[in-house]
């Protein structure tokens, strides 16, 4: 065992995935020389050279729809979104070539490739940077969208991405790369569609992704205290969402609150929510909850900031009102 | 009416061409105007759905250039793609059955006029929205630049031709793949056919700089024009380019003028372009035109075309009837295809 952090998790995972696949590549801006905003890709360069660790101009439709170009002639491309959001520009390329172009083809093409970065709201980056594009990507036919969380899940997750044979977005948090654990020294490899069930319990199923899970750990200890017994599931896929862990789950709390950071109007929680009412609705005793961002930019003042996204105290105080019924 | 630009100067007779491949280029054109006068009927009886953007005028830039590529190379198109999928191998019956939405389309019914695909002819697309498809074919060159220069394969030099029109030449994508092709030196042709109108929109009205090939310039590219409508000459500017391309030598920026005798697509009323204009264009139909070289040339007398011109015309019969009697997608298969696994 090894503590790693979660940025060289993540670099692990490029670095054992280029050592065993030569088209596997990375590209993006300063991914390179630079070794990456966050250094996820430090060193590989001097490892691998310029053309599979690949530093490109600022221009993201582009190198996004290069990247797409080159997934369906057959190498495996990995995009670093320097800041998601930046992924904006390339809306086009990821929706209408990298999602939807297999279906289209008719199967003509495979597009393999990943596109990772960083997400979420840090800490005053203000609203550009702080984005949770999830949400605004799901609708999009083809693509498979993932949330790390854990060192752990990081490595082995990004590896399963990488192998896949279909564009996967994958979702770092900003808040998270400094993030500690303790990894195998074997090889490992964590299903891209499996939810991850962080604690079991009885009382209620709490439905949380990214850097959420991390509050409603912390609110956890405080339940505890007050002798409720919470099931967390970290969801790591988005898309397509794992109902067999959810409704397992849901089939023994009858219980179901949601924990995201994306904003609640279209969010990830509101798909959730339509979802076990179509299929899991006469097992609920209590509506559904979600506690999600507000719908707002988020502001680059601090105490604003803190207001915009979920606490465990609210986190807390959602689940004790949900056991005592008072929802 | 604007005034036209000057055509560059090309002494076709000089050009060595044998008699085979001369036919095989008067071929590939008559294959792409017969099949878009079909597209056309088949439209207006109702046979045919969606928008439908024809080619007729501008075949000499895609046999031109297709046919100065080796099958292994690469084809990227728009939305106006029937011909260029056509002059990249992909049979005309598929192509039809495609227009038809039948399964034994080249995207088994799911993509339609604007979105021809075949892996097995290294046709990446026909791509819809303007400009989408430059970074895709960037991306299939540095994929053999790749496979050339990481991976060691020394057999990976294959060139892709990127093709598009005067509208996308004002669009981002255009500046930033042109960069990053000429940075990286790609093997990649960036074939710019300017027929002059954008829908409705003149090229003059839209650009500041009309000459789209001096564009390639300021990223110290070749940018070569050429007469859209002279096949030989379009031919001699693809074949340079490509020789450069797969010698490793980078990318070339080529400015067909050329024009489309129909309306940007069969919905389009055409009413902006004036009838001296568009009698003018006529006038340089570039299938007369090579047949008249054809024939003057010695290379082909007037039963060798018609030969040609009644075996196309029975083609696209054939892939009219292969397209009416093919089937259409099952019901079933709504959502094959979404995943790689499906």
């Amino acid at each position: 065992m090894a503590e790693t952090l979660l940025f060289n998790a993540l670099r692990e995972a490029i670095d054992e995935e280029m050592g065993r696949d030569d088209t596997v590549f990375v590209l993006g801006e300063d991914v390179g020389v630079y070794g990456g905003s966050y250094k996820v890709t430090k060193d590989l360069y001097n490892k691998y050279g310029e053309l599979r660790v690949l530093d490109t101009p600022i221009a993201e439709n582009s190198f996004t729809g290069m990247a797409v170009g080159a997934a369906m002639t057959g190498l495996r491309p990995i995009i670093e979104g320097m800041n998601m959001g930046f992924l904006l520009l390339a809306f086009n390329q990821i929706a209408n070539n990298a999602g939807m172009l297999r279906y289209t083809s008719g199967g003509n093409y495979k597009i393999p490739m990943v596109i990772r970065g960083p997400g979420g709201v840090g800490r005053q980056l203000g609203a550009e940077h702080s984005q949770r594009l999830e949400a605004y990507f799901q609708a999009v036919p083809g693509l498979k969208i993932v949330a790390c969380s854990t060192p752990y899940n990081a490595k082995g997750l990004l590896k399963a991405a990488i192998r896949d044979d279909n564009p996967v977005l994958f979702f770092e948090h900003v808040l998270l790369y400094n993030l500690k654990e303790d990894l195998p020294n074997h090889e490992y490899v964590v299903p891209l569609d499996k939810a991850e069930i962080v604690r079991p319990g009885k009382d209620v199923t709490i439905l949380t992704y990214s850097r959420m899970r991390h509050h409603v750990t912390q609110a956890v200890k405080g339940l505890e205290k007050k002798g409720l017994d919470p099931e967390v599931i970290d969801l790591i896929s988005l898309k397509p969402l794992d109902f067999d862990t959810i409704g397992a789950s849901i089939k023994k709390t009858h219980r179901v609150i949601i924990v995201e950071e994306c904003m609640k109007t279209g969010g990830i929680g509101a798909e959730i929510i339509a979802s076990i009412n179509d299929r899991y609705f006469d097992e609920l005793d209590a509506p559904v909850v979600r506690l999600s961002s507000q719908d707002i930019p988020t502001p680059y003042n601090g105490k604003l900031e803190t207001l915009t996204i979920v606490q465990p105290k609210q986190i807390e105080a959602a689940v004790e009102n949900m056991v005592a019924l008072k929802v | 009416m604007v005034q036209e630009r000057t055509l560059p100067q090309f002494h076709a007779p000089a050009a060595q061409i044998a008699p085979e491949e001369g036919l095989r280029l008067y071929e590939d054109m008559i294959l792409g105007r017969f099949f878009e006068d079909k597209c056309a009927e088949m439209y207006y009886r109702g046979k045919m759905f969606g928008f439908v953007h024809l080619y007729n005028g501008q075949e000499a830039v895609s046999s031109g250039v297709i046919k100065s590529l080796r099958s292994d190379d690469y084809v990227c198109s728009t939305y106006r793609d029937h011909v260029h999928a056509l002059s990249a191998g992909v049979p005309a019956k598929n192509v039809m059955a495609e227009l038809f939405g039948k399964e034994t389309g080249c995207s088994k019914g799911r993509g339609g006029s604007m979105h021809l695909f075949s892996s097995e002819h290294n046709m990446l697309g026909g791509f819809a929205f303007i400009g989408e498809g430059i970074p895709v074919a960037l991306g299939a060159a540095f994929q053999s630049r790749y496979r050339r220069d990481a991976l060691g394969d020394s057999s990976a030099d294959q060139v892709t031709a990127c093709f598009f029109g005067d509208g996308t030449s004002n669009n981002g994508q255009f500046f930033e793949c042109l960069n990053m092709a000429a940075l990286w030196k790609l093997p990649i042709l960036f074939v710019v056919e300017n027929n002059k109108w954008a829908i409705g929109m003149a090229h003059e009205r839209a650009t500041s700089q009309p000459e789209i090939y001096k564009k390639a310039a300021v990223f110290g590219m070749p940018g070569v024009e050429v007469d859209g409508m002279d096949v030989m000459a379009v031919r001699a500017v693809a074949q340079e380019a490509v020789a450069r391309a797969r010698a490793g030598e980078g990318p070339t920026l080529i400015e067909a003028l050329t024009y489309r005798f129909r309306g940007h697509s069969l919905a389009d009323p055409d009413e902006l372009r004036s009838k001296a204009e568009k009698e003018a264009w006529l006038a340089r139909d570039p299938i007369k035109r090579f047949e008249g070289y054809l024939l003057e040339q010695n290379l082909a007398d007037e039963g060798t075309l018609k030969e040609v011109r009644d075996r196309i015309q029975t083609r696209i019969d054939d892939a009219l009837t292969f397209a009416e009697e093919s089937p259409e997608p099952s019901p079933d298969d709504l959502y094959k295809y979404i995943f790689a696994e499906d």
